[in-house]
């Protein structure tokens, strides 16, 4: 769609309706779309009037949230919380901080995306570029959809059942008898990747498809291969791309509470699981910033509705933070401003 | 042997180790249906293949009874199925003429102002994570319910059957469609842009206002997209886990709709919250197949309702609407 196209009757340089006989010259423009109204229907009119209680009460209900969450938030927010170590005391001026579920969210997030990145612009990357033989192409096609609409507490699931063979023992706690814990933040994160996969995927492929076909031909006529041809032209053109996916899909993972819950072990501190370092920390079991939220609401344990608050505040401001870099990342090519918003669609 | 690794891929090697990433996508669900199925087969050999569904006994006191380590499959899970359709059904219904509405103001009588107002608070509330419209939904709207909307006397009508506290089905689908609406208008907007202009145009050359235009072609046109968002969508509404088992109430009953009013006030717990709250006491083998059974269940309605949102996208394809 080119620029200049005009996207609403609105902007028809002869508006083709509405404009009052009378009403001629510069001003028709400004008229024309407050006077239409009153020569409509009762019926049109109740619509029209619909219609903009459906657009204004989207920017309340997101106001209200923002809003009621920034109140409470701030203040409830003290920065000692930021640093201190969380403990499970009932008595909430004991109980500390959220220091590491801060950590477990950040950790989680580099583990999730970190794994789907590579999968997903490999697999965008063959489906676009090679895709042969078809049928395999639409069909992995389509199982990435599939991944984007299975519910993440599915993929919670199935993931605890995974990880518990034995064949996985290595990414998680084993106890004596050799019962597999499964749940680490290996295991998590390999699911979280799941959820991040579609995004990365549906946002490189339609970079991919973007890039016209000269490019890639030049590229030949100058003796490239094919993976050449990705690896130093494609690759690097789509890359504003990559980064917008990796972005949504990092918001995605630090969003999501049920794979946490039920994967990482649900232990308020980051606990450690044997004696490699650094490993360590990846086989142990820990929590994130959403799920420290569930269980100091009162669905939870922790009870504590000030901490919840708290946490809440700054998820949302890291989430809202990660989806506005999309627009830093790569604002060209955005045509309704929707588009991550569309590959959300899980 | 590195030395073999560092240089340049050949066409046919990149070629196939391309093809064996995108496969493992392809092998991941082969796996997940496998594994759900494999843990999920005893409750679904106890209690017949499609039996465990439907409706029999008090579903809370059955899966107590396996948490007490009883080796009893026993399971009629009606209630929380009905929750699940219930919250699907309710907000999908109250989010598509909702979505609808809002995307033909976003396409059409939207200011420009407005419109770019409107684009990011749309995208902002599909950002904000589950967790957080659930504690809004705890802390605010389920005590006003509480307070305000719930009398004495509709408590105590059904005191021995259950409290109504405000945790309720109405809370759950007025969040829930919170939720659902910005993807469904997403893709709504993208399609109405889609559709030809002149099409449009023709409308209004013969005389039809701006919303007659848009209605009677804009939005038939686009009636595709239409119902591949209301699929799209209850997919997500279907697996809605945590903030469901905060805001409704978590207990295992159905809501009878011939209540009247106090239908919408009687708290429930669909399938999703169910396998997360009961995901402590999996060590249980009878609460273990159990809860698969149910991951079973909702896997099978996401790859269904996958299939179907790409039926249903089929004929937008012809406008060149890249949904």
């Amino acid at each position: 769609m080119s620029v200049t196209q005009p996207r609403t009757l609105d902007d028809l340089p002869h508006g083709g309706f509405g404009v009052e006989p009378s009403a001629g010259g510069g001003g028709a423009k400004k008229r024309r779309s407050t006077e239409s109204i009153s020569t409509w229907r009762w019926g049109d009119r109740i619509a029209y009037g619909m219609c903009w209680v459906a657009g204004i009460s989207l920017c309340v209900i997101a106001a209200a949230i923002v809003g009621y969450m920034a109140v409470r938030g701030l203040q409830y927010l003290k920065p000692s919380l930021l640093w201190q170590h969380p403990s499970g005391e009932v008595d909430q001026s004991k109980s500390g901080g959220f220091l590491d579920p801060i950590l477990g969210t950040v950790l989680l997030t580099v583990i999730g995306i970190g794994l789907a990145t590579p999968i997903a612009v490999g697999t965008a990357v063959w489906v676009v570029e090679y895709g042969r033989p078809s049928w395999l192409a639409r069909a992995v096609e389509s199982g990435i959809e599939v991944v984007a609409g299975t519910p993440d507490i599915v993929l919670a699931i199935f993931g605890l059942a995974l990880f518990q063979n034995g064949l996985f023992g290595w990414m998680s706690f084993t106890a004596e008898g050799g019962a597999v814990f499964g749940r680490s933040f290996m295991t998590a994160g390999a699911m979280m990747s799941l959820i991040a996969l579609p995004m990365v995927y549906g946002a490189t492929r339609e970079g991919l498809q973007s890039i016209p076909r000269h490019m890639r031909e030049a590229s030949y006529g100058l003796g490239k291969t094919r993976i050449a041809t990705i690896r130093r032209v494609l690759l690097p053109a789509v890359r504003p791309n990559i980064s917008t996916g990796a972005a949504l899909g990092m918001g995605r993972i630090a969003g999501d509470t049920a794979i946490v819950v039920i994967l990482l072990g649900a232990s308020l501190r980051l606990e450690n699981e044997g004696s490699i370092p650094g490993l360590n920390v990846l086989k142990g079991t820990g929590s994130t910033l959403t799920s420290y939220v569930y269980n100091n609401s009162p669905a939870g344990e922790g009870n504590a509705a000030e901490k919840a608050y708290a946490a809440a505040f700054v998820l949302l401001l890291i989430v809202v933070g990660l989806n506005f870099a999309v627009d830093l990342i790569a604002r060209r090519g955005a045509k309704t401003g929707l588009e991550g918003t569309r590959l959300g669609g899980r | 042997m590195f030395e073999r690794l560092r240089q340049p891929w050949s066409d046919q090697r990149a070629e196939r180790m391309l093809g064996a990433l995108a496969c493992a996508v392809l092998v991941t669900i082969a796996l997940m249906v496998l594994f759900v199925f494999k843990e999920a087969w005893p409750t679904l050999q106890h209690n017949g293949l499609v039996k465990w569904i439907g409706p029999g006994g008090n579903v809370d006191e059955q899966i107590g009874r396996m948490v007490n380590g009883d080796e009893d499959y026993h399971l009629r899970a009606w209630p929380l199925v009905w929750a699940t359709l219930l919250t699907t059904g309710l907000a999908i219904a109250l989010g598509t003429i909702f979505a609808v509405l809002a995307a033909i103001f976003i396409v059409e009588f939207a200011p420009d102002r407005v419109r770019a107002v409107l684009v990011p608070v749309v995208r902002l509330l599909a950002a904000v994570p589950s967790v957080i419209y659930g504690l809004i939904g705890i802390l605010v709207l389920v005590p006003f319910v509480g307070n305000h909307i719930v009398t004495p006397g509709n408590k105590k009508s059904v005191e021995f059957v259950v409290q109504i506290t405000g945790a309720s089905l109405l809370v759950a689908v007025v969040i829930l469609t919170v939720m659902i609406v910005p993807i469904m208008v997403a893709i709504i907007v993208d399609a109405l842009y889609a559709v030809p202009r002149g099409w449009k145009e023709g409308a209004v050359a013969l005389g039809v206002n701006r919303w007659r235009a848009m209605w009677t072609v804009s939005v038939r046109a686009a009636r595709p997209a239409i119902i591949a968002a209301a699929v799209l969508a209850s997919a997500r509404a279907l697996g809605e886990a945590i903030m469901l088992s905060m805001v409704s109430g978590s207990v295992g009953f159905a809501p009878n709709p011939f209540d009247g009013p106090l239908f919408f006030l009687e708290p429930l717990r669909p399938l999703a919250s169910t396998i997360v709250e009961d995901a402590e006491s999996l060590q249980a083998p009878a609460v273990r197949s159990s809860v698969y059974a149910f991951a079973l269940l909702l896997l099978f309605s996401s790859l269904l309702l996958s299939i179907a949102g790409f039926l249903a996208k089929q004929p937008m394809k012809k406008y060149g609407a890249r949904i």
